[in-house]
């Protein structure tokens, strides 16, 4: 323990000195020293995570949270207390000696006053801050621990442990956020008090979280190995669905909420305000530092899997069952407009559906936009791609159909796979894969009316080869390919593309 | 034709190299018919001529294969003369001229689609420049055939109305060589495919985009380019001073910016606008709303090196001229065309400064008096052209000092001005005189035009339009002494007979010949101007009573090179018309009001002018010519104006310009 303090205190304070301006380097240390002294009870949290890596792999909920509260009660340290206030009266002492130094030398120095004068203010400003950072964060360590003794009835989730899920992953979330700044020296200042705002508009930031359940994307969470709990769910468990279940006729729901409206039919027990409030409103005490759980997907190899090699972890639940639909279930919803694009997450479906059709905006690869001035700044961006001009509205859509179904057998070759390859760099792969089919059946469609024009002329195989010289774009190399052209020629095309 | 003749005598046909003869068809070059008796000589002879030429304006379409079969080397093609161009003529012209072919004119051509541009895009691979100007019916799917050609520089597409955002970016994406580029018109294009243009094609120099409707927005994108030159943004209101505001730009290549037009342009959406445009040399501001105060001219003071402004139809006052006089004082040209609220005041203190003029604009500045043009005549000894028509309070005695001190004068617009007989001598010392207008000028007579006629033999234009004191004597001291006379308006001078006509007909480099109004001209003199004057393309003998089918008869056996003719309310008849059918390159034809016209003469006539172009005819012909003899006359590209208005009886010239000065505010 004591040498895992000493490392956080060096920690703390190369980092500090850094973010100190160089002018004022002689308080720069009284400071450095406030931290490390302070820092006594924030390591707590700290070590909380460490410690409760190991036993909480794979214990229930449950015994995590006894063991949190226990670490909690250890938090609150009249001792701790007094030494911090010891030292800020100490601070506030050398800033009261230090400005009747100025005051008794104002009047000598008048000469270079104006320069002086700056720096002094400086001089004074950078202590007053650190001693105010101080007294805040003093103040706030006093806060969480008040909060627990006022809880003083048992936490929702004793009760049913599946009910107690969703809460307990948004406290462990705002915790998350707590560590990551007490982790992040640089910004220390300005965010120490935010664990207090957190605490005071709890619901808020609840719902914030809420909102933000539906994507899995883990944006710059940089949690070092170890620092949070894993959980992995079975694959059964994710495909439940149902997670909420009457403990008096067993029916499922989606929501607690449901679930405790569907109570109220059990009995007149149930239709109290207790019995019907939001279980974890009041009751968990939401800032103190408790474990970060993060998720882990069942299915083995998988980027997400605990196993993997540069594993990361999911956020939520949701993320869970989110990304293990959309990765490894069939997609089972197709769009009832389109008939071609599948889902496996229904919500992804009613979303497509809601614009499908009305990206009218085409690009020759087969990107579709909603807007105009969207598609003009891909082609602005991407080099080789050309608006497509849509066809004719007389041309029957089953027409167009059979043609797409033909020209994705016929063009199943060398010069097709460098068209992928060419263009596919230029975005996330896995998105834009099903889009560069699309691009090539949207092509062939605008233009074939082309075709049949050059028909009456001949056919293209009389054009000069030099026209398909200059072939930077995709474009090019499909007419190449539709004319039949010398297998050479192509992968000469082929080369000059994926440069 | 010297040098040619010489060759023959020597024959030495086969000792000559083919760069010599080249050479001397490059010097005989600029007279058709030299060529033609070139290539007629010999075998040898036709061959080296066809091998030598490189740009074609055929006459119609129909000649196309085999004009291409014979002139191997065409690089330059304008069909402006073929109304009809269909697909099979454009895939003639790919296979037949392919790879050699650069430059291809299709402005006055229709009746042709995408496949026939997608067969000209892929043979001709060189090809350079396009003009698909007035192509109405181009839609976005035949901009992306157009965009199959991908070393085209130059394109315009002036009019294509139906071109959206899309198919501009398929050419933008297309022909990434593309230098100048003309949208005007093109009101189907906006901010994105203009935005577009400016990304993709680096090396735009001009790019003409007049009457879009674009705002401020693209020009961010367009004045990042390089290599701009010439930026004409005419007519477009969209671009105003908002979305300006946050223009930052430095874009010192730009030379030339027209925001002619551009309503909701003030002084401050220019100041952006040529905050980073150090080195422009050209600006034309002509028709905009602000008035031109000395708030506005201080918006020029990063253009200091300008050397031409154009502020036609502004409002201005005498401190902006000034401001402009002082801040950018290496102007050469000033327009201040229709500017009346030019004072003497004003244009003094801009001239005052302008010590390198050399054009300046004036027409229509009715507040003028002699002082501006004493000013004009001491300050701006380099003067070389002056337009000042309508500026009727400038006295008779300023034009004498006009002659003294700007000797360089080439072009010099008098119309309706009270210049006289002196004022005439005084400018016939400027000897390089090529363009003179002294139309309504009634003090002037034969006198002071003697003076011309001795003084300025380069004379190439005259303008006499109802300067009635004019008779057959003036008419033939300018004969004799401008031989190089190419253009001569002599409408509405009633005294002026054949004799003037037989003398005219001396200048043997007559194109242009107006004599609206001449009672007493008869198709005699018609017939001699018909057969010295070779080149003869326009002519227009509108309410000459006397002109008969003898003189069109005349006119269809000698002058070739007739393009446009009007004979309304003339004594011709059907047989005259049928006469000019034997004229190939006949475009116009405008036969109003003559009686004794029967419809299937009118009808013959019609369709013996292969390449007609516009006929305007008596509204009562319209019902009594076949439905289907118009139809198919529009479908070879012929446009009808029928028109209604009876004969009026000859005014008084005097009385004429009197009516013409109430008229006017």
């Amino acid at each position: 323990m004591e040498t895992e303090d000493d490392l956080c205190n060096t920690n703390w304070g190369s980092s500090s000195s850094k973010s100190r301006e160089p002018g004022s380097s002689d308080c720069g240390n009284s400071t450095f020293a406030g931290f490390t002294s302070q820092q006594k009870w924030e390591d707590a949290s700290i070590l909380d995570y460490e410690m409760g890596v190991e036993p909480g792999l794979q214990e229930s909920i449950q015994a995590n949270v006894d063991f949190l509260q226990g670490v909690r009660a250890q938090a609150w340290d009249p001792r701790t207390m007094l030494s911090n206030l010891s030292f800020m009266e100490q601070k506030i002492h050398q800033l009261q000696d230090l400005v009747h130094l100025l005051v008794g030398r104002g009047g000598q120095l008048q000469g270079r006053q104006d320069e002086l004068a700056a720096q002094q203010q400086q001089l004074i400003t950078t202590d007053l801050t650190s001693i105010i950072i101080q007294l805040i964060s003093t103040a706030g360590s006093l806060l969480p621990s008040v909060k627990h003794n006022m809880s003083t009835a048992p936490g929702p989730f004793t009760g049913q442990p599946g009910s107690a899920v969703f809460p307990y992953v948004r406290e462990a979330n705002n915790v998350a956020s707590q560590s990551q700044n007490n982790n992040n020296c640089g910004a220390r200042e300005f965010d120490l008090p935010k664990p207090v705002l957190v605490d005071e508009r709890e619901g808020h930031v609840v719902e914030e979280h809420e909102m933000k359940d539906e994507d899995d994307v883990e944006e710059g969470e940089n949690l070092p190995p170890g620092s949070y709990e894993i959980l992995q769910l079975e694959k059964e468990e994710i495909l439940a669905p149902h997670t909420h279940f009457c403990t008096i006729c067993g029916k499922g729901f989606k929501r607690d909420a449901n679930l405790r409206m569907h109570m109220r039919g059990h009995g007149d027990e149930y239709k109290t305000a207790a019995a019907l409030a939001k279980p974890n409103k009041e009751s968990v005490p939401g800032s103190e530092p408790m474990l970060i759980k993060r998720y882990s997907c069942p299915f083995l190899g998988c980027k997400r899997n605990k196993e993997h090699k540069k594993f990361q972890p999911l956020k939520t639940i949701l993320c869970v069952k989110n990304h293990y639909k959309r990765t490894h279930c069939d997609k089972s919803f197709t769009c009832s407009r389109c008939h071609t694009k599948k889902f496996s997450v229904i919500a992804d479906l009613k979303t497509h559906e809601k614009h499908c059709g009305k990206n009218k905006w085409l690009c020759s690869c087969g990107t579709t936009f909603s807007r105009k001035d969207k598609l003009f700044g891909h082609i602005a961006l991407f080099q080789g791609h050309t608006p497509a001009i849509p066809l004719e509205e007389t041309k029957p859509s089953a027409s167009t159909s059979t043609q797409r179904g033909s020209s994705e057998g016929g063009n199943n070759n060398q010069g097709m796979v460098g068209f992928n390859l060419g263009s596919a760099s230029n975005a996330n792969q896995e998105t834009t894969q099903p889009g560069m089919t699309d691009g090539r059946i949207c092509f062939e469609e605008s233009f074939s009316p082309m075709n049949f024009d050059t028909c009456n002329f001949g056919g293209f195989h009389e054009f000069p080869r030099l026209m398909f010289d200059d072939s930077e774009s995709s474009f090019q190399m499909l007419i190449a390919n539709a004319c039949g052209f010398s297998p050479r020629n192509v992968g000469e095309s082929v080369s000059d593309t994926s440069l | 034709m010297k040098k040619v003749k010489q060759i023959r005598v020597l024959k030495p046909f086969d000792l000559l190299s083919e760069e010599l003869v080249f050479i001397i068809l490059d010097l005989i070059s600029p007279n058709p018919s030299d060529l033609k008796s070139f290539s007629l000589t010999c075998k040898s002879f036709y061959q080296l001529e066809s091998k030598h030429r490189g740009s074609l304006k055929p006459l119609r379409s129909d000649y196309l294969p085999r004009i291409l079969t014979r002139y191997r080397n065409t690089t330059d093609l304008d069909l402006t003369f073929c109304p009809r161009v269909t697909d099979y003529a454009l895939s003639v012209v790919g296979c037949l001229s392919g790879p050699t072919l650069r430059s291809l004119d299709l402005s006055r051509s229709g009746s042709f689609s995408a496949a026939g541009l997608l067969r000209l895009a892929l043979k001709c691979v060189n090809l350079v420049e396009i003009d698909l100007s007035n192509a109405t019916e181009m839609r976005d799917a035949d901009a992306a055939v157009v965009a199959e050609a991908r070393s085209l520089e130059r394109l315009k597409l002036g009019r294509c109305k139906m071109l959206t955002d899309m198919g501009i970016g398929c050419i933008a994406v297309g022909c990434k060589k593309l230098n100048t580029v003309s949208l005007k018109w093109c009101v189907g294009v906006g901010d994105l495919g203009v935005g577009l243009l400016a990304v993709k094609c680096k090396d735009i120099r001009t790019l003409d985009l007049s009457y879009l409707p674009i705002t401020g927005k693209c020009l961010h994108d367009i004045l990042k380019l390089q290599h701009l030159e010439e930026l004409l943004l005419e007519g477009c209101f969209g671009v105003d001073d908002d979305s300006l505001k946050s223009l930052r730009h430095d874009c010192k290549s730009l030379k030339k910016l027209d925001a002619s037009s551009c309503q909701n342009l003030t002084h401050r959406g220019l100041t952006s606008l040529l905050s980073g445009a150090g080195y422009l040399q050209r600006l034309d501001l002509s028709h905009c709303s602000s008035v031109i105060s000395l708030d506005f001219a201080s918006s020029l003071k990063k253009v200091s090196a300008l050397q031409s402004i154009r502020l036609d139809g502004c409002s201005v006052t005498p401190d902006g001229l000034k401001a402009i006089g002082t801040l950018c004082n290496s102007l050469k040209e000033v327009s201040l065309s229709k500017c009346v609220s030019v004072t003497d005041e004003g244009l003094s203190s801009l001239v005052m400064k302008l010590k390198d003029l050399r054009k300046l604009d004036i027409t229509c500045c009715r507040k003028l008096s002699r002082v501006s043009i004493t000013q004009i005549a001491n300050s701006c000894p380099l003067l070389v052209s002056l337009k000042m028509e309508s500026c009727s309070l400038v006295s008779r005695e300023a034009f004498w000092l006009i002659g003294q001190k700007c000797r360089l004068l080439e072009e010099l617009d008098l119309t309706d001005n009270e210049i006289d007989d002196e004022g005439l001598k005084s400018i016939s010392s400027c000897l390089s005189l090529s363009s003179l207008k002294l139309g309504i000028c009634l003090n002037i007579t034969d006198k002071g035009l003697s003076y011309i006629g001795m003084g300025c033999s380069n004379l190439r234009e005259l303008d006499l339009y109802r300067s009635v004191g004019i008779t057959d004597v003036g008419i033939s001291t300018i004969a004799q002494g401008c031989i190089h006379l190419e253009t001569i308006n002599i409408s509405y001078c009633q005294d002026i007979t054949d004799k003037s006509l037989v003398s005219l007909s001396k200048c043997s480099l007559l194109q242009t010949f107006e004599s609206r109004g001449c009672p007493n001209i008869t198709s005699q003199g018609l017939a001699a101007i018909a057969v010295r004057c070779k080149r003869l393309a326009k002519v227009d003998l509108k309410k000459c009573p006397s002109i008969n089918d003898a003189g069109l008869l005349a006119l269809a056996h000698f002058s070739q090179n007739l393009k446009q003719i009007n004979v309304s309310d003339t004594a011709v008849t059907e047989v005259g018309l049928l006469s000019l059918a034997n004229i190939g390159c006949l475009q116009n034809i405008a036969v109003v009001n003559s009686s004794g016209l029967r419809p299937s003469g009118v009808a013959a006539a019609l369709l013996g002018c292969g390449g007609l172009r516009k006929a305007k005819l008596h509204a009562s012909l319209r019902s009594l010519l076949p439905l289907s003899l118009i139809h198919h006359l529009e479908a070879r590209g012929c446009a009808f104006l029928w028109k209604d208005n009876t004969l009026q009886a000859e005014l008084d010239p005097k009385y004429w310009k009197q009516q013409l000065e109430e008229m006017a505010p």
